[in-house]
């Protein structure tokens, strides 16, 4: 059945277990970095809240709701910038994006970002690679207001 | 009259035997904008083909074929609606541009500080943004009349909220987020006895019900030409007459102007003095087409088959766990409009697997915001018909909804 090829591959398993799993939700307890992300088109949210020790990414969590695509990328990005430096945190970012957006291949991500790979079926559906946006984009904004000193902000997709 | 045959009218809408993504297309998004009959795509073209030229200002053939077919799109309009005449019949762009229009030449010109708009908790942006604007500029106020549990208007909250300040009551005759039918004639009577002007945006009841200006003595009305077999880029306003003579112009231009000089002009009569620029000409022209499509097939017939077709698919869906009907539980208290949410599951991520299988639906707030916050929720799922749709399509829907039940399996956090 096509439709169900489909959409296997667009709601592969692994982002059901994203989605489902509890381990990134919630809020760091003293949080250096808290970045909200809105995406005003449906309503979608994610709170991210990181702490941050010499540089590096100690830990980030998610809170928010939404859809399963933009969910489930929140909790494989927060899984995938911690331990990263605030630096490679950003970069890891916009390489998802760019591959996100069809402007470099999902292959050539960093090994780091293996299971977020799963969000390429996304392509298909250009309404959704917004969802699957608004954690990355919101962790940028976060961590470019960190460096201007800001710990509060708030990101909204276009 | 036509006979009712869904499956010959189908085939006067080529988009309808589109695939999307291999299954055949089930279009339930009529709310959104309507598809197009052969008739009203035939229209369009034959104008760019035979009769175009720019309007009231040829002195040629082809200018006086192009106003006379415009003219009498108007002329033919005022009829759909029971107007007493054309010159009630403002050709805007959409119906957003037609309350904007209100808000500005209305609004500008005769509110004051103070004074205050009644709306309500179920209006689309587009009849609540053009009032925000106007009430800022003008310090008044705006005030919103209450929704019950059941996505009803809570009249008796209503009724506190009509008071000597307020100057103009705008609501709207059908919900486009849940389908909740108002009722339109009894709202107008207790704005009437109040004084108070009305303006009712017909948007989402204009392409399914009757519309009868005179019966219901509003005083502006407001719709789109595309949610009702017309082109996109087209809508209406109607007006009563001595009000819009009233007004002060909307947009200035040419069309517009009986003379002008460096330092000032003069304004043309009512319609044309709200009808800046060259009009949407093969636009109106092709909603002619659409109005006459319309009106063979009637509105009994229309209604009848929508109603089928929505109860048929009301009992089905609530037969369905876990799946939450937004709106009035009884039939005839909403149009074709279903808005719901699975319990645990995204109205986007539902929305999009119903994609997979062909089916069109709209996912999310539907513009109507304030309604979405009222019933503590960010979207729901938005399946709207219209006389071309089955039940072997909401069929369709139905296995597709089963599907997303499955999918998802488990409630989520
Ligand atoms: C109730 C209602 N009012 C106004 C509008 C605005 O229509 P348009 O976008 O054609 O101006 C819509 C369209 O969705 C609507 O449903």
């Amino acid at each position: 059945m096509e439709g169900d090829a489909e959409l296997q591959d667009l709601y592969r398993e692994v982002l059901l277990d994203y989605f489902r799993s509890t381990r990134h939700r919630g809020r760091v307890a003293s949080p250096d970095i808290e970045s909200q992300g809105i995406n005003p088109l449906c309503g979608d949210e994610v709170v991210l809240t990181v702490s941050v020790r010499g540089g590096v990414v100690e830990d980030c969590k998610i809170d928010g709701h939404g859809c399963v695509i933009s969910q489930s990328s929140a909790a494989m990005m927060s899984e995938a910038v911690k331990g990263q430096t605030l630096e490679e945190a950003s970069k890891l970012a916009e390489g998802f994006k760019r591959a996100m957006l069809g402007q470099s291949s999902f292959d050539d991500l960093p090994d780091v970002l293996d299971e977020a790979r799963a969000l390429e079926g996304v392509q298909k559906y250009p309404a959704r690679i917004k969802c699957a946006l608004l954690s990355w984009n919101t962790l940028l904004l976060g961590v470019r207001s960190h460096k201007e000193g800001k710990k509060e902000v708030q990101y909204q997709e276009k | 009259m036509l006979k009712f045959d869904v499956s010959k009218i189908r085939e006067d809408f080529p988009i309808l035997g589109r695939k999307i993504r291999g299954k055949n297309l089930v279009y339930f998004d009529n709310a959104s904008t309507s598809q197009k009959p052969k008739a009203v795509l035939e229209a369009l073209q034959r104008y760019y083909a035979e009769t175009n030229a720019n309007v009231h200002r040829g002195i040629h053939a082809l200018s006086q074929q192009a106003t006379d077919q415009c003219e009498a799109v108007r002329a033919q309009t005022a009829r759909f609606l029971h107007a007493s005449g054309p010159e009630q019949i403002v050709f805007t762009r959409n119906a957003t541009e037609a309350i904007n229009l209100v808000a500005y030449a209305w609004g500008r010109k005769f509110l004051k500080a103070g004074d205050e708009i009644l709306l309500t908790g179920m209006e689309h942006h587009s009849n609540i943004v053009p009032w925000q604007i106007l009430a800022q500029e003008k310090g008044s106020q705006l005030k919103f009349a209450p929704i019950l549990e059941d996505g009803c208007l809570d009249l008796e909250g209503l009724k506190t909220l009509l008071t000597p300040r307020t100057k103009l009551f705008a609501f709207t005759a059908m919900n486009n987020a849940f389908g909740t039918i108002n009722p339109v004639a009894e709202l107008l009577g207790l704005a009437r006895e109040q004084g108070v002007l009305t303006l009712v945006d017909a948007a989402q009841w204009t392409p399914h019900l009757r519309t009868d200006v005179a019966a219901w003595d509003c005083d502006f009305l407001v719709f789109s030409a595309h949610k009702m077999l017309g082109p996109t880029g087209l809508g209406v306003l109607y007006g009563k007459k001595k009000l819009l003579e009233s007004m002060d112009p909307f947009l200035g231009g040419g069309d517009m102007i009986r003379e002008v000089h460096l330092s000032h002009s003069t304004y043309n009569e009512i319609p044309y003095k709200f009808e800046a620029g060259t009009p949407h000409i093969g636009g109106i022209v092709a909603f002619g087409a659409a109005l006459e499509y319309l009106s063979r097939l009637g509105w009994e017939a229309i209604d009848r088959h929508e109603r089928g077709l929505t109860r048929y698919a009301m009992d089905a869906l609530s037969q369905e766990k876990e799946l939450r009907i937004y709106g009035p539980s009884q039939p005839e208290r909403r149009g074709g409009i279903l808005s719901f949410n699975l319990e645990g599951v995204h109205a986007h991520d539902v929305g999009t697997i119903l994609d997979t299988e062909g089916v069109a639906v709209r996912a999310g707030h539907h513009c109507c915001q304030p309604l979405m916050r009222r019933f503590k929720t960010s979207g729901t799922v938005r399946a709207s018909f219209y006389f071309y749709n089955t039940v072997d399509e909401v069929d369709v829907m139905l296995r597709a909804i089963r599907k997303v039940k499955e999918f998802f399996k488990v409630k989520v956090p």
